[in-house]
């Protein structure tokens, strides 16, 4: 089992369509230099392709970056995670949602939604939680299935 | 090039300067230096020691004389004004056909077709998540689809620019589209917008769907064949908007760019094609910030490097090869999604910048670019933008407005010096395609785009509504408009109809024709890709035919 001290493991990462990078290299960036340990990827994963991802790097959140529309099938990507056993996992989504389409993203069990003008300590310390709060969860999993 | 001010006989100037100098000390008190985007440092005040007029001619001239520094036409926006080219994609061919028409009505003399993003991935519209089609660009996977889309379209007539990276389906769609109609290729006019394979490759914007060297041969020969059968046609776009937004500087960007088109023009030349006849179709297109002296000052130097490089770098003859012809982009960087009406004022400002600095061509952002797919009352202020600038604002009245600004011609010096040492490093990597191979380009643009959020989040680069002045939001933001999914549906399903009912060995043979070509030295792929889409052959299938000759196409990620 993980240590608590260890470094949070975050996966960066972009699925769909479109490619605009600049805003996942910065926060994959601030990530990174907070001391965690970034798994960063080229835009355009597959939800399969990350989840499997997700699952081997052992994260314990994932970044989603949206610039285009491609927030629009992150309630996929959420279903696919629990799916495969994977609900301490925590995701958050980066960049452009509009206001009338968040609540969907959230219902659908995304953690948080940072939009244009976030900034970066409000970032890692947000990431920081979300991976503590990961891990316990992961324990409560963990004897659960054991008990 | 660096140049020392001459030193004008102007009795008492030294003394004046001086006592200005402390009293504006006395005011300012201690100073931090003042940068730019590009890293200059800026003064308080500039005069005739900064820039004194002396080699007026050797780096200014006249509009239309080289090095067109002041513009590339002796009567520039007096004569004929830009072009009004705003980006148009969403939905349906059918939805971008009723949009493109209404904007032809209203006076357009040239369109622009943005795809969908699925189309730049490559791949066709039955093999994407629904609810993704449409939403970014328009769903056109063939002839057909293109015949929609510029159903009543007189492209005869119209210049159309295609977002069409490399291997250019959209251009063959649309030469396809003339032949059905009569119209003679000679008479197709527009540009390849998205032919800079270099700049998708290094700032990611869309798609890189081949590999490098793959897409380095299709578009030589996509060069080759409209120079020979589609004379009127721009094959080649060298995009520094790619680079801008994705972090450049806008001395980077301007470097990156002439670096990029040195690199086509060298591959042109190394086939053996005629230097005059090629560059000629040379066109530019990049993204306008908000810093406007320091863009105005990029497009002059741009111009004049570019001038000087075409003429002694490339050996070309004809003037019109040194003209350095672009179309801009106000940049959606700097719009916010805080506070969007505030958008307008930025792009008003961002577009002032373009038309100062003598653009041939131009696209208004509308407010809410930073969220969405403009709407269609957004758009029309984006245009009205445009027009209230020119008819208004009477900017058009004077060429080169801005030119004998002691402060815009030392700025445009002190551009020129910056840019001419990015080129002299990627000339040291190799020229632009070693550069991007290899990753120092993406390296640069990086650590550009990193500073410059570094300075966004100490506050020191303020943003309105970002990071100083907000409000608690703001009933202004228009929601998104999203594509009607039933009418999409519908298109899918008429699509996969299309392929099950075409003549599958004709389209066997067209793509195995294809294959064959990507495999030879010398026949030409776009003419294949012309040939094959004329049979019904969709985009998906040129796109993965091409890759799986070519090879696939991944960016390169740099820590």
């Amino acid at each position: 089992m993980m240590m608590a001290d260890a470094p949070i493991r975050v996966l960066v990462t972009k699925i769909g369509l479109d490619g605009h990078d600049r805003g996942s290299r910065i926060v994959a960036a601030y990530l990174r230099d907070a001391g965690m340990e970034v798994i960063y990827t080229p835009p355009w994963q597959t939800i399969a392709g990350v989840v499997k991802l997700a699952m081997e790097e052992d994260v314990e959140v994932i970044g989603v970056s949206s610039l285009a529309t491609d927030h629009l099938i992150i309630p996929k990507l959420m279903e696919a995670l629990r799916d495969a056993g994977l609900r301490h996992v925590h995701v958050i989504v980066g960049g452009i949602v509009p206001d009338e389409e968040k609540a969907a993203l959230l219902a659908a069990g995304v953690s948080r939604i940072f939009g244009p003008g976030s900034g970066r300590d409000e970032i890692v310390e947000s990431v920081a939680m979300l991976g503590q709060q990961s891990r316990s969860e992961r324990v409560d999993e963990f004897s659960e299935t054991t008990l | 090039m660096t140049r020392t001010a001459i030193q004008l006989p102007l009795p008492g100037f030294e003394q004046a300067q001086g006592e200005w100098r402390s009293q504006y000390s006395r005011q300012i008190g201690d100073e931090k230096p003042v940068r730019n985007r590009s890293g200059i440092e800026v003064q308080p005040l500039y005069s005739p020691r900064d820039w004194s007029g002396e080699r007026y001619l050797e780096d200014l001239g006249f509009p239309g004389q080289f090095p067109f520094t002041r513009g590339i036409y002796p009567s520039m926006h007096r004569g004929r004004t830009w072009t009004q080219r705003q980006l148009i994609g969403l939905g349906t061919p059918e939805d971008y056909n009723k949009r493109v028409r209404r904007i032809i009505d209203a006076g357009a003399t040239a369109i622009s077709l943005l795809p969908c993003c699925s189309g730049f991935r490559g791949i066709d519209c039955d093999e994407v998540e629904p609810v993704l089609l449409g939403t970014c660009g328009t769903v056109i996977n063939t002839t057909d689809h293109m015949d929609s889309a510029l159903d009543a379209v007189p492209i005869g007539e119209i210049s159309t620019a295609m977002n069409d990276p490399s291997p250019f389906t959209l251009l063959a769609f649309t030469l396809g589209v003339a032949r059905r109609r009569g119209i003679d290729w000679r008479s197709v006019t527009g540009t390849s917008n998205q032919s800079d394979y270099i700049s998708h490759f290094i700032a990611n914007h869309q798609f890189y769907r081949l590999s490098l060297p793959g897409s380095r041969r299709v578009l030589l020969d996509h060069i080759e064949f409209c120079r020979r059968h589609v004379p009127n046609w721009n094959p080649v776009s060298v995009v520094g908007q790619h680079m801008q937004q994705a972090g450049a500087t806008p001395a980077e960007t301007m470097g990156f760019t002439l670096s990029t088109a040195i690199q086509y023009a060298d591959d042109c030349i190394a086939r053996g094609m005629d230097v005059d006849d090629v560059l000629r179709r040379f066109t530019f297109f990049f993204d306008i910030s908000i810093s406007l002296f320091e863009e105005v000052a990029k497009f002059r130097a741009g111009r004049r490097i570019w001038a000087r490089i075409a003429r002694d770098r490339l050996g070309a003859k004809d003037p019109a090869c040194w003209r350095f012809k672009f179309h801009g982009q106000t940049s959606g960087v700097d719009l916010t999604q805080q506070q969007p009406l505030n958008n307008v004022a930025r792009v008003s400002i961002q577009a002032i910048a373009g038309i100062l600095s003598g653009l041939q061509s131009l696209h208004t952002d509308a407010y809410d670019e930073a969220i969405a797919c403009p709407s269609e009352e957004t758009a029309r202020i984006a245009v009205a933008t445009q027009n209230i600038l020119r008819d208004e604002a009477r900017l058009c009245d004077v060429i080169d407005p801005l030119g004998g600004s002691y402060y815009v011609e030392r700025l445009t010096d002190q551009m020129e010096a910056e840019i001419e040492s990015v080129i002299a490093r990627i000339d040291a990597a190799g020229g632009m395609y070693k550069a991007a191979e290899a990753g120092l380009v993406q390296t640069m643009i990086g650590e550009s785009a990193l500073a410059f959020q570094e300075q966004v989040d100490s506050g020191e680069c303020k943003i309105i509504g970002v990071n100083c002045y907000q409000i608690d939001e703001d009933p202004t933001v228009p929601p998104a408009e999203r594509p009607n999914a039933d009418a999409m549906n519908r298109h899918v399903e008429r699509f996969k109809a299309f392929k099950r009912e075409r003549s599958q060995e004709q389209v066997a043979r067209a793509l195995d024709t294809l294959a064959r070509a990507a495999n030879s030295k010398d026949e030409n792929i776009f003419e294949k890709v012309v040939d094959a889409t004329e049979v019904g052959v969709t985009h998906g299938e040129v796109v993965s035919c091409l890759r799986r000759e070519l090879g696939f196409g991944h960016p390169l990620i740099v820590a």
